[in-house]
């Protein structure tokens, strides 16, 4: 959707009611006769469900005498973060700090603060609590390809997952469609704010993501239909290539068709802004190019090739995420992160030289024969590769909830097999390096003074089993507090049930 | 790296000597599981498989002494619930031995008779610090899932200790629908069955070829439960089914009852404890994520216990491959209200009470001498076992994923991994 930063503000809102709704086109301004319009640029508006979320009201605070991770890799003892109007705005020793007067204090003696963990692999709101038969919104299994499914219209935004997330720690994360399809849809990343609709929730200015997947779950729901719903292809692995080969070439083609209509109205655009007794040219601009046909699949497809669209890919396998990265050059996109790679280990070197992160479980194994290779130091072996991005994610409504423990595992782990790696280093597998996955980094993942106060204040060391989350914030407001009942949100689906929450 | 090599090399050297010296691990924080509670600065002597003494003396002279100094020693874990042994890939029929959806046989089945001492979650499971575990499959298509058995983790082919130790049955949403669609239709079920197991083997020879709910080989299997010489572990959630499920102990007052789940366990906790009913829990299951677990909470292990309740912790969906995680369950159980003591037993001596094994899961003398000894606290996650003894055998510290690791920790050699075995 590049043509669409080519598009003034001005000739959006002149365009909006020249044609359907879903369609915004451009007007040239350069009407010569004012009774019969010039043709507009068809374009279509990139964010038709665009965020209405709004923070909660700041909680102005400077947490004092804490030991801090930075989320950068620093770790400062006896440090303080200031916090106000939504952002970070100082970090480090409080001395150093200007503070405004009478600014609320909280003491962090004995506690650690970080960064807001990010979960990178969630399905909450659509496979949501309870898991009714009513509530299976979270894979459209109607066919391998369907990159034109939103996972954001599946999103319930009642779903008690999210308040449990949120006293694990979690400010944003990202919901992604599921694994049954090649591709399974666009993913959307949320903050974890209670919120009356999906859109409460979307992250303001957050790119957009696409789902693949690789391996035996595509296989399986739909070549092993055996020839009953859904049946037919993929029934291969070699299936599998065969079907993203396909979807990716006819990406190609829509976008060399848009980009040709961009470029032919360009020109066109061109002419009707020079007379043609200046150019010499006799003929006039003539006709405007026709705009192709829109295909909602292979918008999404275009969106990646373009590079606006950050692809997420759920694969196991070593040589398959060998596969899918010449794959990627092939078709001339980046993959942002390889999602469970469970043998992430075997090529945690042509991982780094990609530049892409491994999104992991700590020890997650077994349960299928793509999982049959895991191992507990995965996600350090990954780090330790000169460049490596190493990320924590969870793929589990109950994971979600104490991502800092499957770090620790993790670090523990990998010293045991000699990879030593500072808590504070490790921290970045729950926030720097998923915020730079999603193309979020610039915002939040970090404690840096500008960014926005996603923040966590644990009891204690939170690589300890012991530890809790004591407040959390999102964009400075405090969403989740421990020790009060009316900071803990219960969403609609538990009221006046038993118990209200897990709290109880 | 280098260490732990030789930490491995050194115990394989005495492993085949274990039997006939006498091994004392001194200097270690020694959590006994018993009245003597935790012995700092303490000494566990074994010989012969079994416990010699637990203290603060002085090792025995002529004794291999094992310097412990700043670890932890514990009695080897025992998982209560676990599928270990049962299944190889969980997704792949020919390997998963845990349920049976095709038989018509429910309480004849014995999980033993599937259970595989090479199976690779066993070490896996092992150097984790597990030494012991109930094994127990799933039921298929109806409420009764068979008998348990009890199982070392030693990976031996004679790892089956005890058979026949439990008999696992489903009620709630589960067994609702597996006896065709209601609550009722479940109850009635179960005690139809009980009624048939009192009428072996009488009425299946007079005139009827069945029971009610039970055919002949199941009818036959189930007496020992409904005489009471086994156990039977009821799968239940919500607070009304376990109250419904705890009727049976004035009913049928002979049968021992073990819940499992018991997620709504807390809000009749009292109920629980004066049943004298025990649990087996995931203190983690927090999400309602079904309505009949509503009311879940965190909390509802350390509730529990503090009603009084005998708890052991479990979770029967990650069984398995991950039976370790119990070690990350109970820490998590402390974390949100129940003792250390208590959550700690709950993998350890707790479920070996369960199944009448009182010479397990507990550091005394006279005990089975599993033992474990841990790098720091066992239930936090950062630590491991450096050394794990089943009846005072020391056990390899490596599985199929340590060999893995070590073949790729470093991939800049010149011959590809597939030559490197170490």
């Amino acid at each position: 959707m590049q043509v669409w930063k080519l598009i003034p503000l001005v000739a959006l809102l002149a365009g909006a009611c020249a044609t359907t709704p879903a369609e915004t086109t451009s007007d040239t301004g350069q009407a010569s006769d004012p009774a019969k319009p010039l043709p507009m640029r068809v374009a279509y508006n990139p964010d038709p469900y665009p965020s209405t979320y709004k923070p909660l009201p700041p909680d102005d605070v400077l947490i004092r005498n804490a030991t801090v991770y930075d989320g950068l890799g620093g770790e400062i003892k006896g440090g303080a973060v200031l916090i106000q109007g939504g952002k970070i705005t100082a970090i480090g020793s409080e001395a150093s700090m200007i503070l405004p007067a009478g600014i609320r204090t909280i003491d962090g003696t004995g506690r650690f603060v970080t960064p807001g963990i990010i979960d990178i692999h969630s399905h909450l709101g659509a496979y949501p609590s309870p898991g009714l038969e009513a509530h299976q919104d979270g894979n459209e299994v109607s066919g391998a390809v369907t990159a034109e499914v939103w996972v954001e219209h599946s999103i319930w935004p009642h779903d008690p997952g999210f308040t449990r997330a949120m006293a694990g720690g979690i400010t944003a994360m990202q919901i992604l469609p599921g694994s049954a399809n090649l591709f399974g849809g666009r993913g959307v990343i949320i903050k974890n704010v209670p919120g009356r609709t999906a859109q409460d929730m979307k992250f303001p200015g957050a790119p957009y993501t696409l789902k693949m997947a690789c391996g035996e779950n595509p296989k399986r729901v739909y070549g092993y239909g055996g020839g009953r719903f859904p049946g037919g292809a993929p029934f291969s692995r070699m299936g599998n290539v065969a079907g993203y080969r396909d979807a990716w070439q006819r990406a190609t083609e829509y976008k060399r068709k848009w980009d040709k209509y961009n470029a032919d109205f360009d020109a066109w655009e061109k002419k009707t802004k020079s007379p043609a007794e200046k150019t010499g040219d006799d003929k006039g601009p003539g006709d405007p190019p026709n705009a192709p046909d829109r295909d909602l699949e292979l918008d999404t497809l275009m969106g990646v090739l373009n590079g606006e669209i950050l692809v997420q890919q759920h694969c196991y396998r070593a040589d398959e995420m060998a596969q899918i990265i010449d794959l990627s050059h092939e078709f001339g996109y980046k993959v942002s992160a390889f999602h469970h790679g469970v043998e992430a280990y075997k090529i945690a070197d042509l991982l780094a030289k990609e530049g892409i992160c491994g999104a992991l479980w700590a020890d997650w194994w077994g349960f299928k024969a793509e999982a049959y290779d895991g191992i507990r130091e995965n996600i350090p072996m990954v780090h330790n590769a000169a460049g490596g991005c190493a990320i924590v994610h969870s793929d589990d409504a109950n994971g979600i909830q104490r991502l800092n423990q499957e770090a620790a595992k993790a670090l523990g782990d990998g010293a045991r097999a000699g990879i030593n790696i500072p808590k504070a280093v490790a921290w970045t597998w729950l926030s720097r390096n998923p915020a730079k996955a999603l193309g979020i980094l610039d915002k939040t993942g970090t404690l840096e003074p500008g960014k926005a106060a996603d923040v966590v204040i644990w009891s204690g060391d939170p690589f300890s089993v012991y530890t809790r989350a004591d407040l959390v914030f999102v964009d400075g407001a405090i969403t989740w507090d421990r020790s009060d009942p009316s900071r803990r949100p219960v969403v609609d689906f538990e009221l006046g049930q038993p118990g209200e929450g897990d709290v109880k | 790296m280098i260490r732990s090599f030789l930490l491995v090399a050194s115990l394989l050297a005495l492993a085949p000597a274990a039997f006939a010296q006498t091994v004392a691990i001194t200097g270690g924080k020694i959590v006994t599981n018993t009245a003597q509670g935790v012995i700092e600065n303490g000494t566990v002597v074994m010989r012969d498989g079994k416990i010699v003494s637990v203290g603060t003396g002085a090792p025995p002279s002529g004794a291999t002494v094992i310097e412990a100094t700043g670890k932890w020693i514990t009695p080897g874990l025992f998982a209560a619930f676990s599928r270990v042994g049962l299944s190889e890939l969980d997704s792949e029929n020919p390997t998963n031995d845990t349920s049976a959806p095709g038989s018509e046989f429910q309480a004849s089945l014995r999980a033993a008779d599937g259970f595989n001492p090479d199976d690779t979650a066993i070490a896996v499971t092992r150097i984790e610090g597990f030494t012991r575990a109930a094994i127990v499959g799933e039921p298929g298509q109806g409420l009764l899932g068979g008998y348990g058995a009890l199982v070392d983790m030693s990976g031996s082919f004679d790892s089956i200790f005890a058979r026949d130790v439990v008999m696992i049955a489903r009620l709630g949403e589960a067994g609702a629908e597996a006896a065709g669609g209601s609550r009722p239709a479940a109850w009635q079920w179960l005690l139809s069955a009980i009624n048939d197991a009192k009428a072996y083997p009488r009425s299946y020879i007079t005139g009827h070829k069945e029971g009610d709910a039970l055919v002949r080989q199941d009818a036959m299997a189930f007496g020992p439960v409904v005489t009471g010489r086994v156990p039977l572990l009821i799968e239940v959630h919500k607070a009304s089914d376990i109250l419904q499920v705890l009727t049976l102990r004035q009913r049928e007052p002979q049968i021992k009852i073990i819940l499992l789940g018991a997620t709504e366990g807390w809000r009749v906790a009292d109920q629980i404890a004066a049943a004298e009913v025990p649990v087996i829990v995931n203190p983690l299951q927090n999400l309602p994520d079904r309505f009949e677990v509503l009311a879940a909470t965190l909390e509802n292990a350390g509730r529990l216990q503090r009603a009084g309740v005998t708890v052991a912790i479990a979770d029967p969906n990650e069984a398995t491959h991950n039976t370790r995680f119990l070690l990350q369950l109970a820490g998590n159980a402390v974390a949100n209200g129940m003792t250390w003591d208590g959550a700690f037993k709950a993998i350890s001596s707790v479920p070996a009470a369960l199944y009448g094994q009182p010479d397990l899961g507990v550091l005394r003398q006279g005990a089975i001498a599993d033992v474990v000894i841990w790098n720091g606290d066992p239930l936090e996650l950062m630590n491991s076992p450096d050394a794990v003894y089943i009846a005072g055998v020391s056990m390899p510290m490596e599985s199929r994923q340590t060999k893995l690791r070590d073949r790729y920790l470093d991939l800049s050699e010149p011959l590809p991994q597939a030559y490197e075995r170490q």
